[in-house]
């Protein structure tokens, strides 16, 4: 694998990892734009807008785009994140023109009018498709919870009324705000050359206007609150908590990494043995999530809803003993080891490279190979560990909750003066 | 794409096959045990379920977490799944790990403790699931639909019924081990960068030793009746379709593959643009093929809100009748385009080989090679296609709505 970058001449830039022994080429534009850079008034216009960037520009129709990306047998689709919206092919390396020419297409869609208005249902509907799924409601909830007074905290989706009350005109605002070179970049990994993927570039992707980056990135401290969205009907009840946890370009982030996989791995894991294994909770996890200025703890637990207080408490008891004592030496040998695969297996295909070689670059102006991954959790130590606890225990400060339940007793230290 | 593959049967009747891919630094494997939900005793669906869940508490001596632990430092990412046939067992790693892996898991899947005590956590998982699965009304969807097009126990439910559930005692599951988790009729699929010879002599030390008995055939019984509603106080009106098509086995299986990518192979596929785009009627739609070894359905989804839910039934049910009106030749490439990259792509991943490689010996009794899959598509013509459209148009559909209210059923019971 060899990594080249370069600033095309309208001054957006082209990192590539190109890699001939795989069969496929992966490309992505990332765009450093998400629901955290809306307003109140446009909430859920990013992923809107990803929507309609698939109704093409002057040269491509709806019907166009689509069409072509199946001619050339493309996995080709789109996300929208609180901070990143990606768009991706990936392709059999003969197509990969075919596919940058599309995807660059979609940079500068033409936003028309009766394309807005029929893809306004679309989205009126994936937001109802997720209200009939207990956990994203809860993720929602728990990120509004946490984040209140931040743009993080603002909807993905945004709400049927904000989506109702949009106009083309204000996405068209958006657009020309956030699609331009200090917000994007091409990310392209496998089997590809690089001289003639830079002279692709240049040629389809000049119409991208120049730019710099502006996000706003306030100061933030959560404060504990619970909120519950109450569903009679519902068997089972979902809780999401959240916690302070090192930033997105805070170096103990790996420990922090690390760590999520102790405690709150889907198997093997603290929170694995003491809730899940003895069937109290039907799951039961904890991750890191880290952000461009921000992160967090975030553990999920989905049991009935007579065992909620004691599963909180159990918990709150894990979280508590690895904030006192620390982990032992063989547990963060397994989680290296479980990471360390995880990674190996992840970057073996050229669609899980893309999304890291983008990140990656997106937040931090980095490159890292497999073998820079792979040593850097061999490297987290101990002393690390405690460190990161130090700075950064598991202490859940917010709650949110999608069920059969309408109150909560908290345990101390998890939102209980909010009640 | 030249592909090798060995295959060899040990005496005990496991059977093995193999596919080296020298690109890659992973292995991975796939392990059919035929010891799915259909055998599940009458009343006691969840059976094979809870059995799954109780597989890695523990096995041959070693604990629960002695067990998850050497696993885990082997770096095995894994995963039993309960279906209809198979209980099955799937696991990767980096290739030279493997090898370390195999005794392990053999002693998990041939010598699992089955206690009473891990029996009571297990079962309270799987209800705790089906609790889930009851409030997630697009999933259950699956589950409903299924059911009602398969006779039983084809359709039964593998994830178990909260009715059931309490019946079922450890014996059961013990006894349902003994007679299912045999390897007369189990398939070892295994896909990555590593040497035949030497493998083979790992697989031959570690399973020669597993015995058991053939399984017997499964009797079918019939199908609940549809149009079938079931009221939630859902967003969205889930809806789902199914119709009868022709298995994996079949002479003109890619012609019926064709038909249903054509439907719904890819954005500019028919359901997706006269549903989604055209109408804007729902976020996800969607049909695809449903094979077991001697039936197959089309089955297809969408979700809607209420208000828009006839019209998106009504629309859906008539794009695939309109499919015998007349294909095009460009949509027919696009649909071959498509499948040929997913061919290439799959030889980056060992866990999709690993996957084919199993269930291509489960339903054929031989592997398809990507070559093979490779010319059987590229020579699909229109008219064989349109042909295959008309003679296996749906005589019949069922229907099956989760939501607020039941819809209007007319445009499907017109079929009969």
């Amino acid at each position: 694998m060899k990594f080249q970058q370069c600033q095309l001449s309208n001054g957006l830039t082209l990192i590539a990892e190109t890699n001939p022994a795989v069969h496929s080429v992966a490309a992505g534009f990332f765009v450093r734009t998400g629901s955290r850079d809306e307003t109140t008034l446009i909430s859920g216009v990013s992923h809107f807008l990803e929507h309609m960037a698939f109704k093409g520009d002057e040269r491509f129709s709806a019907d166009d785009i689509n069409r072509i990306f199946d001619e050339i047998g493309a996995k080709y689709n789109a996300s929208t994140s609180e901070e990143v919206t990606m768009y991706y092919a990936a392709v059999l390396p003969e197509y990969l023109e075919r596919a940058l020419e599309l995807l660059s297409a979609l940079m500068q869609p033409s936003l028309r009018q009766e394309d807005f208005d029929m893809e306004k249902n679309v989205i009126l509907e994936e937001i109802s498709m997720y209200e009939d799924q207990p956990s994203f409601t809860c993720y929602d909830q728990i990120m509004a919870t946490h984040f209140a007074g931040h743009p993080l905290g603002q909807s993905i989706l945004g709400s049927n009324e904000s989506i109702t009350a949009l106009s083309s005109q204000q996405m068209r605002d958006y657009h020309r705000q956030q699609y331009h070179t200090g917000n994007i970049i091409l990310a392209v990994a496998g089997n590809c050359d690089f001289d003639l993927l830079v002279t692709l570039a240049e040629k389809h992707c000049s119409r991208i206007p120049r730019g710099i980056a502006e996000r706003t990135r306030p100061d933030f401290q959560p404060r504990p609150a619970v909120s519950l969205i109450t569903r009679e009907g519902s068997l089972q009840q979902n809780l999401m908590q959240m916690g302070d946890a090192p930033k997105g370009n805070d170096p103990l982030r790996f420990a922090a990494e690390l760590l999520s996989v102790v405690v709150g791995d889907d198997s093997g894991s603290r929170l694995f043995w003491e809730l899940v294994d003895p069937g109290y909770a039907e799951s039961c996890d904890l991750g890191f999530s880290e952000y461009d200025g921000a992160g967090a703890w975030m553990s999920f637990l989905c049991c009935s809803p007579e065992d909620v207080a004691a599963n909180l408490e159990r918990c709150r008891r894990v979280f508590e003993d690895v904030s006192t004592h620390g982990i032992t030496v063989e547990e963060l040998e397994q989680a290296r080891n479980k990471v360390a695969s995880r990674i190996v297996l992840r970057g073996e295909r050229p669609m899980g490279r893309l999304s890291l070689l983008g990140g990656n670059w997106l937040y931090r102006q980095e490159y890292r190979t497999i073998a820079d991954d792979l040593k850097v959790i061999r490297g987290v130590t101990m002393q690390d560990i405690h460190e990161l606890l130090q700075r950064f225990p598991i202490r859940m400060i917010t709650t949110a909750g999608v069920g059969p339940l309408s109150s909560l007793d908290l345990p101390a230290d998890a939102g209980s003066d909010a009640g | 794409m030249t592909q090798r593959i060995e295959s060899f049967r040990l005496p005990n009747g496991l059977l093995v096959v193999f596919e080296p891919m020298r690109d890659v630094q992973s292995a991975a494997l796939s392990l059919l045990v035929p010891a799915g939900g259909v055998r599940d005793a009458a009343g006691r669906c969840g059976t094979a379920a809870i059995l799954g869940e109780m597989f890695p508490r523990g096995a041959d001596g070693l604990s629960s977490r002695e067990l998850c632990a050497a696993l885990d430092n082997l770096g095995l990412q894994r995963s039993f799944s309960v279906g209809s046939a198979h209980i099955t067992f799937s696991a990767a790693t980096t290739a030279d790990r493997l090898a370390d892996a195999l005794p392990l898991i053999s002693r998990m899947i041939t010598r699992p403790h089955l206690t009473d005590e891990d029996f009571e956590p297990a079962r309270d998982l799987i209800a705790q699931g089906l609790m889930s699965l009851e409030d997630e009304p697009r999933q259950r969807l699956g589950k409903v639909l299924r059911q009602h097009s398969y006779p039983a126990p084809w359709g039964n439910s593998s994830e178990g019924e909260l009715t059931d559930l309490e019946t079922i005692t450890p014996d059961d599951v013990r006894r349902h081990f003994q007679a299912f988790v045999t390897p007369c009729d189990a398939i070892l699929g295994i896909a990555g960068n590593l040497d035949f010879a030497s493998l083979k002599d790992s697989i031959q030390s570690v399973f020669s030793e597993w015995r058991g008995p053939a399984v017997p055939p499964v009797t079918a019984g019939s199908c609940p009746v549809s149009p079938y509603h079931l009221p939630h106080d859902s967003a969205q009106t889930h809806l789902g379709l199914a119709w009868e098509t022709v298995t994996y086995s079949d002479e003109r299986y890619y012609e019926a593959w064709a038909a249903v990518s054509l439907l719904s192979g890819g954005m500019s596929s028919r359901l997706f643009t006269e549903v989604r785009e055209k109408r804007g009627l729902c976020y996800a739609i969607s049909a695809s093929l449903s094979t077991l070894k001697d039936q197959a359905r089309v089955m297809a989804y969408a979700g809607t809100t209420s208000e828009r839910a006839q019209e998106t039934l009504e629309v859906t049910v008539a794009e695939v009748l309109r499919l015998h009106e007349g294909i095009t030749e460009d949509e027919l490439q696009r649909c071959k385009a498509r499948a040929k990259s997913s061919l290439i792509m799959q030889q980056e991943s060992t866990s999709s080989r690993a996957s084919s490689l199993a269930r291509d010996m489960y339903l054929l009794g031989r592997v398809v090679t990507l070559d093979e899959i490779h010319h059987r598509i590229d020579s699909l013509n229109v008219p064989q296609v349109k042909n295959f459209i008309q003679e296996y148009a749906p005589r019949s559909m069922v229907l099956v709505t989760i939501g607020p209210q039941p819809l209007n059923a007319d445009c499907v019971n017109r079929l009969a």
